[in-house]
């Protein structure tokens, strides 16, 4: 799996990408990394979930669900452990293994390069994500949550648009076919 | 035995994962929260880049401000003028404020007016990555003399309490979180009742029965029976009141701006209430832990 090929089916054809050594390693930790240390100067930058939006754009680019899972349990677990000890591991860990899983078959059978495309599966993913963590909270952690209000709307909204600048950014560290 | 269609192995791999998640949660859900070591391990990992991504922010910050933003100097220094001559007036009003302005200064001036009270300042490099959760991370740790359950505050007010004490580095539960809480009372009517997090802004009050009075804008502070904080630390005001059954449905205003800290005090003890009180003139010593060199600066 060294260069670019193509899952041809019917008369279209989707591009499997390939990226850059270390690339996807290095995209997690920096969003990490600014996840956490952004909103201490920019709180309305709480608002984005940036490991979140990596996990959907490789999940999209590399079409594999089982890297694509496995990418997603890996962001969500550190994710878990850096938000300290009132955070089970597990309630980012299932929710962003779900969105890898879902991002990887979804992105292999759609054309996902368009930035409408992008725009509207972040902004289904989000809402899908932030009803996981819900959905974890309530059944296995007996912890009441609102299912939807405002903030999910707008957040939603606003990590979507930027997910569409933040993956154009992301295109470049892919590898060439 | 069965073979699984190669379509499928992606979706078994899927249910095999969460599983182990869930199992993973039940595990945690059965046990008291301790500290764990892949938390250890992670934050260890990450800490240095919020520490260098920090820096960095402050470096773009600083030659943002100090060589981009002078083009706009010659504007800035005739607004500044007209600035200057407002703040002039204002000194005048404020000087009617003084005596007030003293009382307030005490509790600004927390840190000489409990001396008692061993406390260390620390600077705030990070936040929870997610909103499941609020908390901070502060650069200090274990090693400065910083444990579990230590409470933190700012010169304007309780800010919340140390949950995770790595080695270099601490995590603190924000008073706004849904699982904080600190022992509070009213400070006029002196009326008693533990304040807590909503996950939202402002913080509630839940006991207060109905028959007592509260006002708006009615000042919070601390009652000391948390064993965390020691009394009469500003809270916060009473910025909603609604009637209840059997109690008000009381909301309060954090007093410490806690969406925007930089830098917080951590008490360097685990019980500042027993300290003060309990204190006896011969050489009593305080209860923390260990307080490093940098706790006594």
């Amino acid at each position: 799996m060294n260069d670019a090929f193509d899952i041809r089916g019917g008369e279209t054809h989707i591009e499997v990408h390939k990226f850059r050594a270390g690339a996807i390693i290095i995209a997690t930790l920096l969003s990490l990394v600014i996840q956490t240390w952004t909103p201490v100067h920019i709180s309305k930058a709480a608002l984005l979930d940036l490991p979140l939006l990596v996990t959907i754009y490789f999940g999209l680019s590399r079409r594999n669900p089982s890297t694509g899972l496995l990418l997603g349990m890996a962001i969500g677990l550190t994710q878990d452990s850096l938000s300290g000890p009132t955070v089970p591991l597990g309630l980012y860990g299932i929710a962003k293994t779900v969105i890898g899983y879902l991002a990887s078959s979804i992105g292999a059978r759609l054309d996902t390069e368009h930035p409408a495309a992008r725009f509207a599966l972040t902004a289904l993913f989000f809402v899908v994500h932030q009803g996981l963590i819900v959905l974890t909270r309530r059944i296995l952690l007996a912890q009441p949550e609102p299912w939807f209000n405002m903030h999910l709307a707008v957040a939603a909204l606003v990590n979507a648009i930027v997910a569409v600048f933040l993956f154009l950014l992301l295109d470049r560290l892919r590898k060439r076919s | 035995m069965v073979a699984i269609p190669s379509r499928h192995k992606s979706l078994v791999l899927l249910a095999g994962i969460i599983l182990l998640q869930v199992l993973l949660l039940a595990v945690q859900i059965k046990r008291d929260s301790q500290g764990r070591l892949i938390r250890v391990w992670t934050v260890g990992a990450v800490s240095p880049f919020e520490r260098a991504g920090s820096s960095g922010f402050g470096w773009i910050r600083g030659i943002w401000r100090h060589y981009f933003a002078l083009q706009n100097t010659t504007k800035e220094n005739e607004q500044l003028r007209r600035d200057n001559d407002v703040l002039k007036l204002q000194i005048a009003q404020l000087q009617g404020k003084a005596e007030e302005a003293d009382r307030l200064a005490a509790l600004l001036n927390f840190r000489q007016s409990h001396a008692d009270v061993p406390m260390i300042g620390a600077r705030v490099i990070g936040t929870s990555p997610g909103t499941a959760s609020l908390t901070i991370e502060l650069d200090r740790g274990e090693r400065d003399g910083i444990r579990r359950n230590m409470g933190v505050i700012t010169p304007d007010g309780v800010i919340g309490k140390v949950i995770e004490a790595f080695p270099n580095t601490s995590q603190v539960l924000l008073l706004t979180d849904k699982e904080s809480g600190v022992g509070a009372m009213l400070a006029d009517s002196r009326i008693q009742s533990p304040a807590g997090g909503l996950g939202e802004p402002l913080l509630s009050m839940k006991y207060v029965p109905n028959d007592d009075t509260v006002n708006l804008g009615d000042r919070v502070i601390t009652s000391g029976m948390d064993r965390i904080f020691p009394r009469d630390l500003p809270v916060g005001t009473i910025a909603e009141i609604k009637p209840g059954n059997p109690f008000k449905q009381i909301r309060i205003k954090p007093a410490a701006n806690l969406e925007r800290l930089e830098e917080v005090l951590v008490l360097l003890s685990l019980h500042p209430l027993e300290m003060k009180n309990e204190q006896s003139p011969a050489g009593a010593q305080p209860a923390a832990p260990n307080p490093s060199p940098a706790a006594r600066r």
